[in-house]
């Protein structure tokens, strides 16, 4: 049992003998299966296919919205809002606990029903316990001149589409 | 006629049958009681012997204790519930609508679970609350305590994801705000809520998780935590009574060294 060191070779220079190599050679070959297995059971928890809506929305043409408009589609629970700058979406669930807002013309505000966030047009928060402004969400012009949305993917704000 | 019955027993005793299931013998020695303990699988966690304070009454109020019952009649109430529970969108309203208005005892059984399921949290509390102000927790206890911390967890998470198997406005809400909190951790939030969910959505995908975490992985996690939390108690020293404070001479137990490690 007794490692005895290599002839020439002081004792404690010695570091790595025989037995330590195959334990941590195993203990490291152990650890990388144990990664490997994280990583598979990783991938296979995430869904590859998702029967959900799909997240980008066809809005429509942009005479749709004339300038100083904001309208609610409430099927995909996003804003379109079109002011002097140009088009945004913002999404229109409450950042409080995710009821869907209403834009409110005779306040010029947008209002969550629910605990009374207040927000003005651009999604900034003006009143009640919303934490974080409305996201302003991705907006593009499709090749047929339609008003695309992605609404899993959220912008910086006053990014405006000038069209 | 409990002169009959007790020959009964005793010839039943005598059988090889029992014999060959009970092996601790016959006899009611102080070895025989201990063996009657030692040598069966549920009971060999506990100690073959205690002193008469740690299970009187005052000592734990028998918080612990009831804990574990009412996670038994969840157990119980619960495999009985799943004979007709389908976990998929279409079914799982109504399942639990028949449950209360169609099944004959159905009623009864999905409330005594869900009566049990809120007693449960609130006992665990309690429990943790008196072997806290009774300071329990202290050495050698320590690592006991953390396991019960553990088992508090396990117990939240199995009624959190309970709550959304109803599938009806009330679960759906609490499921999408609680998700929504697991996606405020830094970096990997959002990641967390689509592994929990299956999706973006609270959907077919969340019920299913949440219904294979809350009949199988958390009860799961819960035994093998409790068999830990059972087994420690015994290894520590049995239940906490005043005497086995450390410090106090009447506790031969009580090793010196902590003493010393404390002041």
């Amino acid at each position: 049992m007794n490692s005895t060191p290599h002839p020439g070779l002081d004792s404690h220079e010695v570091e790595l003998d025989r037995r330590k190599f195959f334990t941590q050679l195993g203990l490291g070959s152990l650890g990388v299966a144990a990664a490997g297995t994280l990583a598979f059971y990783y991938r296979y928890l995430s869904p590859n296919v998702l029967f959900e809506p799909s997240p980008i929305v066809n809005v429509g043409r942009t005479e749709n919205f004339p300038t100083g408009s904001v309208t609610l589609d409430v099927d995909s629970a996003i804003y379109l809002v079109h002011i002097a700058e140009g088009f945004f979406s913002l999404s229109a669930i409450c950042t409080h606990l995710g009821c869907m807002t209403a834009w409110k013309p005779e306040l010029n505000m947008i209002a969550c029903p629910c605990h009374g966030s207040r927000f003005n047009r651009e999604g900034k928060k003006l009143a009640g316990p919303a934490p974080k402004p409305l996201p302003w969400l991705k907006l593009w012009l499709s090749d047929d001149g339609e008003l695309m949305v992605d609404r899993s993917t959220t912008i910086p704000e006053l990014q405006f589409l000038r069209v | 006629m409990p002169n009959r019955l007790e020959t009964y027993f005793a010839r039943l005793e005598r059988t090889r049958v029992w014999k060959s299931i009970f092996r601790s013998g016959t006899g009611s020695s102080t070895l025989h009681n201990a063996l009657a303990i030692q040598q069966n699988l549920f009971l060999h966690l506990f100690s073959t012997k205690v002193r008469k304070r740690m299970v009187s009454l005052s000592a734990t109020w028998y918080l612990g204790t009831l804990t574990l019952g009412t996670f038994f009649i969840l157990v119980g109430t619960g495999v009985v519930l799943m004979l007709y529970y389908h976990p998929s969108v279409p079914q799982a309203y109504s399942d639990v609508k028949d449950l209360r208005f169609v099944v004959s005892s159905g009623l009864f059984l999905r409330n005594l679970h869900r009566w049990s399921a809120h007693a449960m949290v609130f006992l665990a509390f309690a429990h943790m609350f008196r072997v806290f102000y009774r300071g329990a927790y202290r050495a050698p206890r320590e690592f006991n305590w953390v396991v019960g911390v553990i088992l508090l967890l396990v117990t939240l998470l199995l009624s959190y994801t309970g709550y959304l198997l109803p599938w009806d406005q009330l679960a759906f809400w609490a499921i999408t705000v609680g998700t929504n909190i697991s996606s405020a951790v830094p970096l990997v939030g959002d990641k967390i809520r689509f592994l929990l969910l299956g999706g973006h959505q609270v959907n077919a995908n969340a019920l299913l998780r949440f219904y294979v975490l809350h009949t199988v992985i958390l009860p799961l996690s819960a035994v093998l935590f409790l068999a830990v939390h059972f087994w420690r108690i015994r290894k520590d020293g049995g239940l906490y009574v005043r005497q086995s404070e450390p410090g106090n001479a009447e506790n031969p137990a009580q090793p010196a060294s902590e003493e010393k490690k404390q002041s």
